[in-house]
């Protein structure tokens, strides 16, 4: 028997080296207006250390009022890092310490007086693996407004979560079994019912850490047709690893490198005219 | 040769390792299942007849000359007159044949000498027994119980068993009238300790170790929730930190009698609590237990997957609140389980219990915290210690006792972890 007759796909004789040119070597610092008119976040010059390892370099950023900001980048970049410094959620990690200033409507996020709990509120977010609470569905969208103490009784509470469903696109598929348990929807059902639950809250922000990561492309799609309807009323900042997806649903796009926001801009002109070498490399598929 | 014919040539071998590997882990279970019925089954042989007791029916004359001779009814006068006397008036009766000083002590002796006192209690609560005749079954010596239950072997000769030919003829005229028989034994549950095996009973020991039991929860588990709690959740990371979770794990691995040292000399000495009380005993068991739960609580609170508490986290829950809305209603059914076998091996331990001082002799079973008791493994201890082949078959039946209490308790331990436990 012959080995290399059953091999269906024939292997060319040499493969082209990837042009990955040094990486180390380029200038790393920000190239394009990290600043939009009328922001609704401000990031300045922050670093992230994980113990001793930096994981953000000097990234500023704004996150702008009823737009989709999109972060792209390889793995490790620091896109979700940073993602997580807009609420704090970084605090619940060992050894994180976050320099630098990230402002909410001119206060600082990390000064003394901003409560950890009232930021979360009005900076909702949504997590890479859909994570409903093991109780229903009811409850898992009540459950912000409950402890916010946002609504006054019962017929209140049924208004929100009825109305945040609807927003989420999924009112329509739970409407008859509010009392199930919402582990038991599917994958794109749950990650809709994160986006419920994110948003009955009233948030100003959502900040989605990669939410299609784990889904189907049909659960992606309609996902991506909320993150456009959720735009309307929103300011939204997404970490995703699709760049189709970065294309698809945002007006801005930042693309991260180990650590340094290396360009920022207009999601088209990143995608059709890249001004820095590695966001060409890496939106044209060369590495990633 | 190419490489699938590599494979295969090496197929056969891996699968014979694998079948070998196979066997041996069930020839493990087997040995220890082997060894587990070994070890239950004679326990049971020994056991299960001491659930059952030899009684002799005598017909009492509750003689008012000997029990009330001045006719008052006067409580004092009753419960301090001599119940005895009327026994052996009705064994001599039963026997009018037997005579001699000797003869007639052997005859009296095969009613069990706490009989006295259970007539002594009938006749307190209801006067009017005084005047009558009543047939009244009554315990046997515990060597008539062992002969009854076949624990004494005729064909020894006379002066080497415990009952000589007399005796034994007195048993088999009475078996042939139906006037002895085994009955189910309601005094094992009912009594307390007695020198006698036939009066002694487990339910003082039940008590202590039931009134120890809750001191145990009440100490251990808020404490150990608690603290898993805080050290999962809100502790800084730091040096000192790390030494008190050093520490409570090592505390786990501490031995109990330690841990009774400790209760002797803390709560009985310097505290200055009664010694011999389910207080003081609860309380080292719970010391005792609170490592293992405060392991268990920490182990099924990071077994709680960290998305949820995010997800909490990411709506504006206060970290107290996605502790206590979401992680630990997920983490109580683990928790739980933990508590539960903490709480199994702290009825099971006997030990510090000895240390402080739970190891007397305690007829009573108690009625309180701080009244003299005992622990059922204590009593357990105390009866295997007795040379009476009646109290040999009583340490057995109380194993089963404990054994069926533990295998209760794991299996609500089981049952918890099983149906309760949310799935996600």
């Amino acid at each position: 028997m012959n080995t290399t007759e059953t091999l269906a796909i024939p292997i060319p004789e040499q493969l082209d080296p990837p042009a990955i040119t040094g990486k180390v070597d380029l200038d790393l610092t920000t190239v394009g207006d990290f600043t939009v008119p009328d922001p609704r976040m401000k990031i300045r010059d922050v670093n992230v250390f994980y113990g001793q390892k930096q994981a953000i370099y000097d990234v500023s950023l704004d996150i702008g009022s009823n737009a989709v900001v999109a972060m792209i980048g390889p793995s490790g970049c620091g896109k979700t890092t940073l993602l997580r410094c807009l609420n704090r959620m970084n605090d619940t990690i060992d050894g994180c310490r976050v320099e630098g200033r990230v402002e909410m409507d001119g206060k600082n996020v990390y000064g003394r007086k901003m409560d950890p709990v009232l930021l979360r509120a009005r900076v909702g977010m949504v997590f890479q693996k859909p994570n409903p609470f093991p109780k229903s569905i009811f409850d898992n969208v009540a459950y912000g407004p409950r402890i916010h103490g946002l609504v006054r009784d019962r017929t209140d509470l049924e208004e929100v979560v009825h109305t945040s469903l609807e927003r989420a696109g999924l009112l329509d598929e739970v409407k008859d079994r509010m009392d199930q348990p919402g582990t038991g929807l599917s994958g794109g059902q749950q990650q809709r019912l994160c986006i419920a639950r994110a948003i009955a809250v009233s948030p100003e922000v959502i900040l989605m850490d990669e939410p299609c990561s784990a889904l189907d492309p049909i659960a992606t799609a309609r996902i991506e047709e909320l993150i456009g309807e959720l735009r309307k009323n929103f300011s939204i900042a997404i970490v995703t690893h699709s760049m189709q997806q970065a294309a698809r649903v945002s007006q801005r796009t930042a693309y991260f490198h180990l650590g340094y926001l290396v360009e920022v801009g207009s999601t088209k002109d990143i995608f059709t005219t890249p001004k820095h070498q590695l966001t060409e490399e890496y939106i044209t598929g060369r590495f990633g | 040769m190419n490489p699938t014919k590599q494979i295969v040539s090496g197929l056969a071998r891996r699968q014979r390792a694998e079948k070998r590997f196979r066997l041996y882990g069930l020839t493990a279970v087997v040995l220890g299942m082997a060894f587990l019925l070994l070890l239950f089954g004679s326990i049971v042989a020994n056991g299960y007849k001491a659930f059952t007791q030899t009684y002799i029916e005598l017909p009492i004359y509750f003689d008012p000359a000997v029990i009330d001779p001045s006719g008052e009814r006067d409580h004092q006068t009753l419960f301090s007159a001599d119940y005895w006397k009327l026994v052996k008036t009705a064994m001599y009766q039963k026997f009018p044949q037997v005579s001699g000083r000797k003869e007639r002590r052997e005859l009296a002796r095969m009613v069990s000498e706490g009989s006295a006192y259970e007539l002594r209690d009938q006749v307190l609560e209801n006067l009017r027994l005084i005047g009558t005749t009543q047939h009244v079954w009554l315990a046997a010596d515990d060597d008539i119980d062992m002969l009854m239950k076949g624990y004494i072997d005729r064909n020894l000769p006379e002066d080497e068993r415990r009952l000589n030919d007399r005796v034994i003829g007195y048993v088999d005229s009475m078996r042939e009238a139906d006037a002895i028989e085994r009955r189910f034994n309601t005094t094992f549950f009912a009594a307390g300790d007695s020198r006698e095996p036939e009066q002694a009973g487990i339910l003082g020991a039940l008590m202590g170790s039931f009134l120890a039991l809750i001191v145990t929860l009440l100490l251990s588990f808020p404490i150990g929730v608690a603290a898993a709690v805080y050290l999962e959740e809100f502790a800084p990371r730091n040096r000192f930190i790390d030494l008190i979770e050093i520490n409570i794990n090592n505390l786990a691995a501490v031995p109990s009698i330690i841990f009774g040292l400790l209760g002797l000399a803390i709560f009985i000495n310097w505290f200055g609590m009664p010694r011999s009380t389910p207080v003081v005993g609860g309380l080292v068991l719970g010391l005792m237990t609170l490592p293992t739960i405060i392991i268990a609580s920490r182990v099924s609170i990071q077994s709680v997957p960290p998305s949820i508490k995010e997800a909490a986290l990411g709506v504006g829950a206060s970290r107290m609140q996605a502790m206590f809305h979401h992680v630990l209603p997920i983490a109580t059914p683990g928790m739980l389980t933990g508590t539960i076998i903490g709480m199994a091996r702290a009825l099971g331990e006997t030990a510090p219990l000895l240390m402080i001082g739970m190891v007397a002799f305690i007829v009573d079973p108690p009625g309180g915290f701080t009244e003299p008791a005992t622990a059922l493994p204590v009593q357990i201890f105390l009866w295997s210690d007795s040379p009476e082949r009646g109290f040999t078959e009583r340490t057995s039946a109380a194993i089963l006792v404990l054994l069926a209490f533990l295998i209760a308790m794991n299996a609500a331990a089981v049952y918890l972890r099983e149906k309760v436990t949310k799935r996600f």
